[in-house]
């Protein structure tokens, strides 16, 4: 089924033309989009199902199976905590509540300010240094109550 | 680059780098993924300029190089040939190890590790009691490769496993050669790769295709990260012995999202190869031709099992299929396909190089060869190593793990993830070897160990394991799906107070169905975590249940933080510092938590000074009333 | 084709190479219990209640049958205790999202799961139902068992009709626009949903894209 498209994203259709507009290809065409555009629309979405010719179900199941994706537009800062067993056991789910209440919002969620996205990951691979935090790809070993209130007020200062 | 397009090419290149080289020291910086979070580039820029500025730079050889296994000192860098390894390098160290060891040859000691029960200075890097009982075959080369030169792998020997295979060697030789050695999975299953290629080569279909499963998702566990991000090419180069042997003309490595650096140093890898025509057309003009595409992962775990991985290549949902057909015959696109962990391909050229009897030299009779361990969690020396299937759990966990920091007590070490097990104190002497961890109730997986000690609390551990797998699950089957929800449910209600008579007992049964008729081998192994703690630590359910008290004081809903008044100097420090405002009290007048407000974030007890240690935690107990008469201070 | 011999349930079955345990012991008489299975569908193996157990030569193993293919020689059991354990407990997973529905009752009855009794009638209200199901009842009324998913898909080829999220979290949705345009017309997966409340998932979808 042809859906119409008001205008077409150019940026995608580059992604696409990319991998030569293969199906296959449909995951890897995807992770670009979210990487470019910090999320994927639902317009993205129809786009992309038009130019693959991958049915728009399919591509939904897509977008919500794999959580790289995110049908909402993501914070202008990323949190992650890791949530790996070596944090877990060195005590992530502590830090995670300290940085969930500094942020107000849960795991998965943007602030309503869309200043800051809160993520889980199940290990990224820096156990020596656990539990971990990441803030815009800077790392953070073991930090406490304090330390975190201090590293999210100079974001939002940064902002 | 020179094509090279012969095995002799490939050696007299290999001639040319050591002579270049000869007499060089080398300076290697471990700059992978952990070194970063530490700063490791910086240092390694440091280092670089530093040298420059001394004039230095003829003489010797700087790498920034991936994980050298003892993670929990990086930044570390490694001088050669003498050997000395500094630890915990800073920026601000560099010109002290600039001026003082490689241009005067003099060690700089407030680097050296220090060892903890002798207090003694370690110079070398072998000497060092986390390094001293391993046998770093596979993971020690990361220490000789800088991660963007592929001439460092070959100046050690790289592709000359390769060049062996294609200039002598049928296919069929190859594959009784990796039999023979006995070498098997190192993604977790265990099953014996040479007999995997075999199968393989003899299906029909064309054309067949091999693949690099990166997608550890195991969380605690690293090894391939490391092996990706600090030698690529020995993936590389088992994979195209593979591709030989099984009659491949197509590889992909399948690399999970969150590995980006791996995917980057890889990729660089794969552009370095192709241009000295080891990858591509008529590899070393054997007529070889074979490609490697990189595919990154969405964030998924259970595209680690095969199948999944293979619908996830293909563009579709990681839903794992029932087998047969099993990938062997019927895999990527329905044709052959052979896929392999990564430390599996890592570990092809060495037996091709060394000989099968080489590689079988090491380990138990069923098990052969060394395994690469994340030994992580509460231990004093975290990071990866590798050690000879055989050794006993206790002798990595202490010898060369250290034991457990802050004095506490080991309790269990959690092997295999999410599908594995916990192992107690009373079974440390078991050998690391495929059958003997199955036979506890875990398993060896992917080598991921995590080490627990007295704090943590192991239904807690079973809770956190299956709310992972939870969303993990693709959620196509009833009991995986299903048997895992309600399993987390019955271990919430556990945690939270709300255990029942009968709850051990069901969460048995739900295993059994779950481990039983679930469609792949997520489902299968999920229940392993819970089944395996309530086999060895039953005792710590029925207190949850029975008295509504965690052991460990770590269940948040059945802990209470409690200040004892005869050790509370009234400092006002956690006053100030608890984030809920919870805690009442002035200069003289005793501080009392107000349990209703706390949120049990823990930070009272981390900022009491430790000379009052009036901070507790109590469970199982009711909170003491505060002492409303006696609002003064015991001083001390 | 070439023909395979097996053994189900002791009894002597003879099939085309290419069919699977199911198909076969359809053939032989041989009833199986199955959710998610349908003649005009790809085989799914998602519910897990055909599974059987095979032995060759001295391993035996659960699988799912409307998915594993025969095999000469192979001895199969539809009801043996390790068989009849699970289906019991995935009967009473089941239940817990969908009670009282028709398709599961007649197992219910035979397998003797904790709510159903013959001759009972199970209010779908939890309360007025006077027996305990072994697990709380949440209802979502949607077994997951893709039938209307994989028609829309493999049949219709409309696509209008998916599944979205993953692990404990997989729903079954209508994507409006497509829907709006020709479910109506349709209606072919209504009959097929197990629990009868497709058409009320639809009416909800529909509710959504006007609101």
């Amino acid at each position: 089924m042809v859906q119409t498209l008001t205008e077409a994203d150019k940026e995608v259709d580059e992604i696409v033309a990319k991998y030569q507009g293969d199906k296959s290809a449909l995951i890897q065409v995807l992770i670009e989009v979210q990487r470019q555009k910090h999320w994927l629309s639902k317009e993205t979405l129809k786009q992309v199902s038009q130019r693959l010719g991958v049915a728009l179900s399919q591509i939904y199941h897509i977008a919500t199976f794999y959580k790289a994706f995110s049908l909402t537009p993501r914070g202008r800062h990323s949190v992650t905590v890791c949530l790996g067993t070596a944090c877990q056991v060195r005590g992530a789910p502590r830090l995670m509540d300290n940085i969930s209440q500094t942020l107000k919002i849960n795991a998965g969620e943007t602030s309503p300010d869309e200043q800051f996205s809160l993520d889980t990951a199940s290990c990224l691979g820096c156990c020596a240094i656990g539990p971990v935090m990441v803030v815009d790809g800077e790392y953070y070993g073991k930090p406490s109550r304090k330390e975190v209130e201090q590293v999210i007020s100079a974001k939002e200062i940064e902002s | 680059m020179p094509r090279l397009n012969s095995a002799v090419n490939l050696d007299s290149l290999r001639q040319q780098l050591l002579d270049i080289n000869k007499g060089k020291k080398v300076v290697s910086v471990t700059n992978g993924t952990d070194g970063r979070t530490r700063h490791s580039e910086v240092v390694f820029r440091a280092l670089t300029d530093e040298i420059r500025k001394q004039g230095l730079g003829g003489k010797l050889v700087v790498k920034s190089t991936g994980c050298h296994g003892f993670c929990e000192q990086e930044p570390t860098v490694l001088i050669l040939p003498e050997e000395i390894c500094y630890v915990g390098v800073k920026p601000e160290d560099v010109s002290e190890i600039v001026s003082q060891t490689l241009a005067e040859g003099e060690v700089v000691e407030r680097l050296l590790y220090e060892d903890p029960t002798s207090g003694e200075k370690i110079v070398k890097e072998s000497e060092i009691p986390f390094y001293k009982s391993q046998n770093r075959n596979v993971l020690g080369n990361n220490r000789f490769i800088d991660m963007g030169r592929i001439d460092d792998y070959i100046a050690l020997g790289g592709y000359s496993a390769l060049a062996r295979v294609l200039s002598g060697m049928t296919p069929p030789r190859v594959i009784d050669e990796v039999k023979k050695s006995g070498l098997r999975g190192r993604g977790g299953a265990g099953f014996p790769t040479g007999m995997k290629w075999e199968f393989c080569r003899k299906a029909a279909g064309e054309p067949k295709y091999v693949i690099v499963n990166c997608d550890e998702g195991d969380p605690g566990a690293y090894m391939d990260r490391s092996l990706m991000e600090g030698n690529p090419h020995s993936v590389l180069e088992g994979l195209l012995i593979g591709a030989y042997a099984i009659g491949a003309s197509g590889g992909y490595i399948y690399v999970r999202a969150e590995y980006p650096l791996a995917v980057e140093n890889v990729e660089t890898a794969i552009k370095q190869a192709e241009e000295y025509g080891l990858l591509g057309h008529n590899i070393l003009g054997s007529g070889l031709d074979f490609q490697i595409h990189v595919h990154r992962g969405a964030g998924a775990f259970v595209c680690g099992e095969e199948t999944a991985l293979i619908a996830s290549l293909e563009g579709r949902i990681g839903e794992p299929r029932q087998r047969p057909p099993f990938p062997a015959t019927s895999g990527l696109w329905g044709k052959p396909t052979n896929i392999n962990n990564v430390e599996t391909w890592a570990n092809v050229p060495l037996i091709i190089n060394k000989g099968a009897d080489w590689f079988r030299s090491l380990g138990t009779e069923r098990s052969q060869g060394t395994k690469i361990f994340s030994l992580v969690g509460k231990l004093k020396n975290t990071g990866l190593v590798e050690a000879p299937m055989g050794m006993t759990l206790g002798e990595i966990v202490f010898d060369i793990g250290g034991g457990i920091p802050d004095g506490k007590k080991f309790k269990a070490v959690q092997t295999g993830g999410p599908s594995g097990g916990v192992i107690p104190e009373s079974l440390l002497d078991t050998p690391v070897d495929y059958e003997e961890l199955s036979e506890l109730g875990a398993i060896m997986g992917s080598g991921g160990m995590i080490v627990m000690d007295e704090d943590t609390c192991l239904v807690d551990v079973a809770r956190y394991f299956l709310n992972f797998l939870a969303g993990e699950s693709c959620g196509k089957c009833v009991p995986c799906r299903e048997g895992i929800y309600q399993m987390l449910k019955i271990l919430n209600r556990i945690c939270e107070g709300r255990g029942r008579e009968g709850d051990i007992e069901l969460l048995e049964e739900i295993g059994e169905t779950v481990r039983d008729f679930s469609l792949c081998a997520l489902g299968k192994t999920a229940a392993n975590p819970v089944l395996s703690t309530i086999k060895y630590f039953r005792d710590e359910y029925e207190v949850h249940i029975k008295e509504k008290r965690c052991p460990a004081l770590a269940c948040k809903e059945l802990i209470t933080y409690y200040i004892e008044p005869e050790k509370c100097q009234a400092c006002l420090i956690c006053l100030r510092d608890c984030p809920a405002e919870a805690i009442t009290g002035d200069k003289k007048i005793v501080h009392v938590i107000d349990q209703s407000k706390c949120t049990k974030c823990g930070t009272c007890l981390e900022v009491c000074p430790p000379r009052f240690g009036a901070v507790t935690k109590l469970s199982g107990v009711k909170v003491p009333e505060p002492i409303r008469q006696k609002t003064g201070v015991v001083r001390k | 084709m070439a023909e395979v011999s097996l053994i189900i349930d002791d009894i002597a079955v003879k099939a085309n190479s290419g069919a699977t345990i199911l198909e076969a012991a359809r053939a032989a008489g041989i009833d199986i219990p199955t959710l998610c299975s349908h003649e005009k569908l790809a085989p799914y193996g998602a519910c897990r209640l055909c599974t059987v157990e095979i032995t060759k030569g001295k391993q035996s193993q659960l699988v799912a049958s409307c998915v594993y293919p025969v095999e000469e020689g192979l001895i199969v059991k539809t009801g043996s205790k390790p068989v009849t354990r699970g289906r019991k407990m995935l009967l009473e997973l089941l239940w817990a999202r969908a009670p009282g529905i028709q398709a599961l009752r007649e197992y219910g009855v035979k397998y003797g799961i904790t709510a159903v009794q013959a001759g009972t009638d199970y209010g779908i209200i939890p309360g007025i139902s006077s027996t305990r199901t072994k697990f709380e009842i949440e209802p979502t009324f949607c077994l997951l068992c893709g039938l209307c998913v994989r028609y829309c898909n493999e049949v219709k080829r409309k696509d209008a009709i998916g599944f979205v999220g993953r692990g404990t979290e997989r729903e079954v949705v209508f994507l409006p626009e497509l829907a709006a345009n020709g479910c109506r017309q349709c209606e072919d997966c209504y009959p097929l949903c197990p629990t009868g409340t497709l058409p009320l998932y639809y009416t909800l979808a529909e509710a959504q894209r006007s609101a």
